[in-house]
């Protein structure tokens, strides 16, 4: 099975912020990405769009070597990602975590220091300047000291953002950071990745709001376990690509995933 | 091991002298002045402390059952290891049937592992397929011993009900390694575990071997289990893993302060569990250490400092009071505009509010109004009058008008961002105002664009209903309520 690739970048740049080659991840052989592959260019907002279950959050995962993959690799500035993970942050969906942890938010913002810590290093003022920075830079810092189970969704979602921000990193991977958050916090979340991407950094973005989609971003991926289209947003974003991405099921790959399960069902003793 | 004997009793003091008047055994052994109840109470003290810390990881983590697969997992190791002593024709020895326990209880602890992310297991069937395997295997080996050496097998039950008495120096000084190996690790790499217990994808996504933490807190687990076994049984041994980390969470918010707790807690429950059943020679070690600490725990939820039930009804009626403290302070500041006598401050004691206004204004009961006022009198923002009326103080004017400020500008923001009538819009103001943050306060001061951070815009509906103060009696309030 062979997938159609539309991406604007042809030639595979070696230090592009992030390379995707032929990605598949199954769950117990229920192929989830098939076939994916990917290039996006520095100091672009790359949006990730596309239906439920389409393979949006796993992408991130398998970039980040959270989920194994069947096959395919990936390049971070031209280098495997765990010679290069400093230059990455990862937000997680926010409903990942136990929000009940005893912890305040400068806490959270804390761990994103950690990495570059290291194992057996103490946080110093320097590590919790940076946090306080970053908390204000999600205007949230005078929430510095508050527990975290009592923030309300959006500031839940800022401190997330700001745990990214004192990463310092190069190449932002988030997972819907818009979900369930308040009008403000939207506004707050879309400012800090254009004051990213001006400062030269590539941001990547699980997102769901079609309408706001076009207006966020500058690349748009769409996305239904392969890769439909990827791009300018102006180019990607056409009835036919979304009518392939969001109309028919892809019912050959189910077919043959839900095929190969009840093989190996009937093999088995 | 002659010398940790040696050093222990010169560290404890020992007392040669026989004392002039004969003492009774409780009085030795809560004056320690026993070797034996010392040795025991040092030991089950820092195992105590070590599960203590232990446990609040385990807990965050979410894994806090595992502990008990694991130490009912040592049972076929310590079993297994007898029968093969005896068979080789070696002499019964504690170190060697701990090592046999160290080993099939980390075997257990990497079976759930195993199960779970090779078999794709859910982690309550792995936890009970272990715990019941493992178990059962040691129970038919116990048999096995039983049948052979008959009496000689005793020793083994005290592994699983516990036999703190039987604790040697040697075990105390076990006890006390891995209360110190617990707390260098805890201090050598917390922010690694913190990050692990909260957040394992972002661990995992900055590179830490989430997989290899995970076994190293199991293989802790193990070192507790082993040291716990003598003191409190396999079957108990979770109890000190999980009850402690459980009563600390409610005392604080903060994960160190948890920590500090939880030892304490932990060391706390043992020396105290230790000493009682020492004192009464029928009480089992192990039961009464798990009942000391569940005493810890009843006494941590009702009077923890941080999630307590008696700290949580008391903010909670703290909160109600405050509510009432704003409608009422809300209620007479409006009453003094309709007077016309709000916009500068007005001498205290110049205009008196009846409190039969207030009661009418607001669903309260005569008797609520006239706390309520006693109350703020104690704050010294009202004055009660023997005419039962009141007056604001400079101090309560000044709260009066933030208060008014504060529901007007939520009224507003609602009339303007909702659709709301005037009437719910002025209710649900009343209702939102109390939860406002001074965070929230900012924002809606922007939103609305407030000129300073001291004018009371004016209501946009009409303040009083329209009752005029000769229609209601003049005499609400019962006699005996006004003097106090």
């Amino acid at each position: 099975m062979k997938t159609t690739v539309v991406s604007s970048v042809v030639k595979m740049s070696a230090d592009a912020p992030l390379s995707v080659r032929d990605i598949t991840v199954a769950y117990h052989r229920k192929p989830v990405l098939w076939n994916v592959t990917l290039d996006v260019p520095g100091a672009s907002m790359v949006g990730l769009v596309g239906p439920n279950g389409a393979g949006k959050s796993t992408l991130l995962k398998a970039i980040v070597g959270m989920v194994p993959r069947i096959s395919g690799e990936v390049r971070i500035f031209g280098k495997e990602y765990h010679h290069h993970r400093s230059a990455v942050a990862y937000v997680p969906q926010r409903e990942s975590v136990d929000w009940d942890f005893p912890a305040t938010a400068l806490d959270v913002v804390m761990m994103g220091t950690y990495g570059q810590l290291g194992w057996f290093g103490r946080v110093t003022k320097k590590e919790r300047q940076a946090a306080h920075e970053a908390l204000r830079q999600m205007e949230i810092e005078h929430l510095a000291e508050r527990q975290i189970s009592q923030l309300s969704g959006g500031q839940q979602q800022r401190t997330f953002l700001a745990r990214a921000l004192v990463q310092q990193a190069d190449l932002y991977l988030m997972d819907e950071p818009f979900a369930a958050v308040d009008a403000a916090t939207e506004n707050a979340i879309v400012n800090i990745m254009r004051t990213l991407q001006s400062a030269g950094k590539t941001i990547v973005v699980v997102h769901h709001d079609l309408h706001t989609a076009r207006e966020y971003f500058d690349r748009i991926v769409l996305l239904n376990t392969r890769l439909i289209a990827a791009g300018k947003t102006a180019d990607v974003f056409t009835d036919e690509n979304l009518q392939k991405t969001y109309g028919g099921k892809l019912t050959l790959l189910e077919e043959v995933g839900d095929a190969m399960r009840r093989r190996d069902r009937s093999n088995s003793p | 091991m002659n010398f940790v004997a040696v050093t222990l009793e010169f560290i404890a003091g020992q007392t040669a002298a026989v004392p002039l008047i004969p003492r009774s055994w409780a009085w030795r052994v809560l004056t320690l002045s026993d070797y034996n109840t010392r040795v025991v109470l040092y030991g089950t003290t820092l195992l105590g402390i070590a599960a203590g810390l232990l446990g609040v990881y385990m807990l965050l983590r979410k894994r806090a059952l595992l502990g008990d697969a694991i130490s009912h997992a040592t049972l076929p190791g310590v079993a297994a290891t007898y029968l093969w002593s005896v068979s080789a024709g070696y002499e019964k020895s504690l170190a060697l049937l701990l090592i046999g326990a160290a080993i099939s209880g980390g075997l257990g602890g990497l079976t759930v592992l195993a199960l779970r992310h090779v078999a794709k297991l859910r982690e309550d069937a792995a936890l009970g397929i272990v715990l019941s395997v493992f178990f059962g295997a040691g129970v038919a080996l116990v048999g096995i011993v039983q049948q052979d050496s008959g009496g000689n097998a005793a020793g083994l039950e005290g592994f699983i009900y516990g036999k703190a008495a039987a604790m040697t120096a040697e075990d105390a000084w076990l006890s006390g390694g891995a209360a110190l190996l617990v707390m260098l690790i805890v201090w050598a790499i917390g922010k690694e575990l913190q990050i692990l217990c909260f957040d394992s994808e972002l661990a995992r996504s900055q590179g830490l071997p989430v997989l290899l933490l995970d076994t190293l807190l199991i293989a802790l687990v193990v070192g507790v289990t082993i040291v716990g076994l003598q003191a409190v049984g396999l079957i108990l041994v979770i109890a000190l893993l999980v009850i402690p980390a459980a009563a600390a969470r409610f005392w604080s918010d903060s994960l160190k302060q948890i920590l500090v707790v939880s030892a304490c807690i932990g060391g706390a429950s043992c020396s105290i569990g230790t000493l009682t059943s020492a004192t009464f020679a029928k009480l089992p070690s192990g039961a009464t250490i798990v009942l000391v600490a569940c005493g810890g725990f009843a006494v941590s939820l009702v009077f923890g400092s941080a999630r307590g039930i008696v700290w949580q009804g008391l903010r909670h009626r703290r909160m109600r009071d405050q509510q009432d403290f704003q409608h009422f302070l809300r209620f007479a500041y409006e009453y003094l505009e309709s007077q016309n006598n709000a916009g500068p401050f007005i001498k205290p004691g110049s205009v008196p509010i009846a409190l039969s206004h207030l009661i009418h204004s607001r669903t309260w009961s005569a008797h609520r109004v006239l706390a309520v006022g006693q109350q703020l009198q104690k704050l010294d923002m009202v004055v009660m009058r023997p005419d039962d009326c009141i007056e604001l103080t400079k101090r309560g004017w000044l709260a009066a008008r933030r208060i008014v400020r504060e529901h007007r500008l939520l009224e507003m923001y609602l009339l303007r961002e909702t659709d709301v009538d005037l009437g719910q819009a002025d209710r649900d103001a009343d209702y939102l105002e109390h939860g406002l943050m001074p965070e929230h306060l900012m924002d809606l001061d922007e939103a609305m664009r407030a000129e300073s951070l001291f004018d009371v815009p004016a209501s946009p509906h009409p303040l009083l209903p329209e009752t005029v103060a000769s229609d209601l009696p003049s005499r609400v309030l019962p006699e005996q309520g006004k003097t106090a």
